[in-house]
């Protein structure tokens, strides 16, 4: 059997469904989200390089280096406030983070 | 790219360069310095910032730069105007307030004028790898803006919110923008509306626009990516809220406007749908679910979300008045929320004690009248009551949807309008009828001059409407 463009597809489609429902149902842990997003960027990086593949175009793999680029700087920003909110808050369980309702 | 198309596109990105540029050396002038320079870097910054709309300002005429990723032209030019405008002015609040809240660093003007970069380069990307960098590099700073009190509880959660639904929405964004590129091979925005008025629309298309508009609503927080909003409003420490209210909103949707109305206006009535839907939505929430709020700034994030809902309606109509009436309202909606906020910064107790509720409001008329008189024209601006600017605004996205036929929107639009008119007149009623619980501190003359200027801007508003709409139509022009 051939690997085409909708195997491509279908596998990051699986990936960011994962991602976001591990965003929507994880109760445990803020680095559960944090890889979440993660695998929501490479689902995306996977779509970029597959259709720049089968477009014989370029332009989708640069896009895919950017989005690295970007999900690297974004895994730090998001560890960086990770840190400090541990240190108020003692905990990085999702369920304390709720000093704000309503 | 040959050397004088490089020249060609570093002059037409000029304003760019200098906030990338006088961020970086203010970084420069922060580092060796250290702590004691934070109020000489804000006023530098204040300075960037002026000298970029200043060389903003001397530009004319449109053009395209970097390989068709970067545009200039009169619609960017204004929104830029304006964004760096609200910029500008919530730096200038904070240059007082800094100490008060334990965010007197120099990162935080640092900060800002890369966000501001990032707004500058959102309203004048013209493909979608610019568009979603210049997207983080907004996003990116606005987050670490949000936790900016790193030894405050809420704060830092206003942080991490922001940070984590913030992320997921440009995860949208972006599976959106690789489903549009690879059903119809291109990035760029001209590029993408040939492809789809040569036939190109397909539902892998379709699935792309939802995910892009998904992804930029969360930015605007529009129903039903409104969550973070509340959270972050009432965590982060007000001059910084007063930044992420004004400004940032002002840049996403010029981002939207250009994103639909160029390089999806092939399949308009697809988009309308969505965004017909996100604006009713907005403005329901935005009015039923401030009702109950205590706390002030909470209030005025579901006050924003139900604004943005207004502000989508003349983006549903899609016509030359729909884009007047969106521009319109995005500079009288900065102008509001700048203004509300000082007023919401100079509740001081005496003691110094910062106060939060809607309800310590009560019997302002009597402690410091001219703030309730500026207060009550705002809440009044707010809700849409004639002769203040709020009402043109409204009146002008209405107009704008009546003549495109979208007669349902624009009845729900003013329903939901006249439920809002309840909360702010509830504050009105409760400075000038209610008994004072205590007294403010005389507020600070930076704030005193923002609410002072913001209260003149919505009262005279008849006299400066007709120049303003006539500049806001030359900049929507540029599309039709």
């Amino acid at each position: 059997m051939e690997i085409g463009i909708s195997h491509y597809l279908t596998v990051s489609a699986i990936l960011f469904t994962l991602g976001v429902f591990g965003i929507f149902l994880n109760r445990k842990n803020i680095i559960v989200i944090l890889m979440s997003v993660e695998l929501i960027l490479l689902a995306v990086n996977i779509n970029m390089v597959a259709f720049s593949a089968f477009l014989n175009d370029l332009t989708g793999q640069v896009f895919a280096l950017f989005i690295l680029t970007v999900a690297a700087a974004e895994a730090a920003i998001g560890l960086a406030i990770l840190v400090v909110f541990y240190r108020n808050r003692g905990s990085i369980a999702v369920e304390d983070v709720n000093m704000m309702k309503g | 790219m040959t050397v004088e198309a490089l020249y060609a596109s570093l002059g037409l990105s000029l304003p760019e360069l200098i906030l990338a540029i006088g961020a970086l050396a203010l970084l420069m002038v922060g580092v060796f310095l250290g702590e004691k320079a934070t109020g000489l870097v804000n006023w530098l910054a204040i300075g960037v910032i002026a000298l970029a709309g200043i060389v903003l300002l001397s530009m004319n005429g449109s053009g395209v730069a970097y390989g068709g990723a970067f545009l200039a032209d009169p619609f960017a030019r204004f929104m830029k105007l304006v964004a760096l405008l609200g910029s500008a002015i919530a730096l200038f609040m904070t240059t007082g307030q800094a100490k008060l809240y334990n965010m007197n660093r120099f990162e935080y003007p640092v900060l800002i004028l890369l966000a501001t970069l990032g707004m500058m380069l959102m309203i004048s990307a013209n493909d979608m790898m610019s568009l979603y960098m210049a997207l983080e590099l907004q996003s990116l700073a606005a987050y670490v803006v949000a936790a900016m009190n790193r030894d405050d509880v809420r704060s830092t959660e206003a942080g991490l919110k922001y940070f984590v639904l913030g992320a997921l929405s440009s995860g949208m964004l972006l599976y959106g923008m690789s489903l549009v590129y690879g059903f119809t091979g291109q990035t760029g925005f001209p590029e993408i509306a040939a492809f789809l008025s040569s036939g190109g629309r397909s539902l892998g298309v379709i699935f792309g626009l939802v995910f892009i508009l998904a992804g930029v609503a969360f930015k605007i927080s529009a129903v039903p990516f409104h969550m973070w909003t509340p959270d972050v409003y009432q965590g982060a420490p007000t001059p910084v809220t007063t930044f992420l209210a004004s400004a940032p909103k002002v840049a996403a949707i010029a981002m939207i406007v250009r994103v639909v109305i160029i390089a999806f206006q092939p399949i308009t009535t697809d988009w309308q749908q969505v965004i017909v839907f996100i604006s009713i939505a907005s403005m329901l929430l935005g009015s039923f679910a401030a009702i109950g709020q205590k706390n002030i700034k909470r209030l005025m994030a579901y006050s924003s979300i139900g604004h943005m809902g207004y502000a989508l309606v003349g983006l549903a109509a899609g016509s030359l008045q729909g884009v007047q009436g969106v521009i319109l309202y995005m500079v009288i909606y900065m102008v509001m929320t700048l203004g509300s906020f000082a007023c919401i910064l100079a509740m001081r107790r005496p003691d110094g004690e910062h106060v939060e509720n809607v309800s310590d409001l009560a019997g302002l008329s009597q402690t410091n009248p001219f703030m309730a008189v500026v207060l009550t024209a705002l809440m009044f601006s707010l809700a849409g009551i004639p002769p203040l600017a709020g009402f043109f605004a409204k009146y002008f996205v209405f107009l704008a949807a009546i003549q495109a036929h979208l007669y349902a929107l624009a009845i729900i639009g003013v329903l939901a309008s006249v439920v809002g008119a309840y909360y702010y007149l509830r504050v009105v009623k409760l400075m000038w009828f209610d008994d004072a619980k205590g007294s403010f501190a005389r507020p600070e003359a930076s704030l005193r001059l923002v609410y002072s200027l913001s209260g003149l801007f919505l009262i005279g508003y008849l006299l400066i409407g007709g120049p303003l709409g006539a500049a806001a139509e030359a900049a929507a022009r540029t599309f039709f």
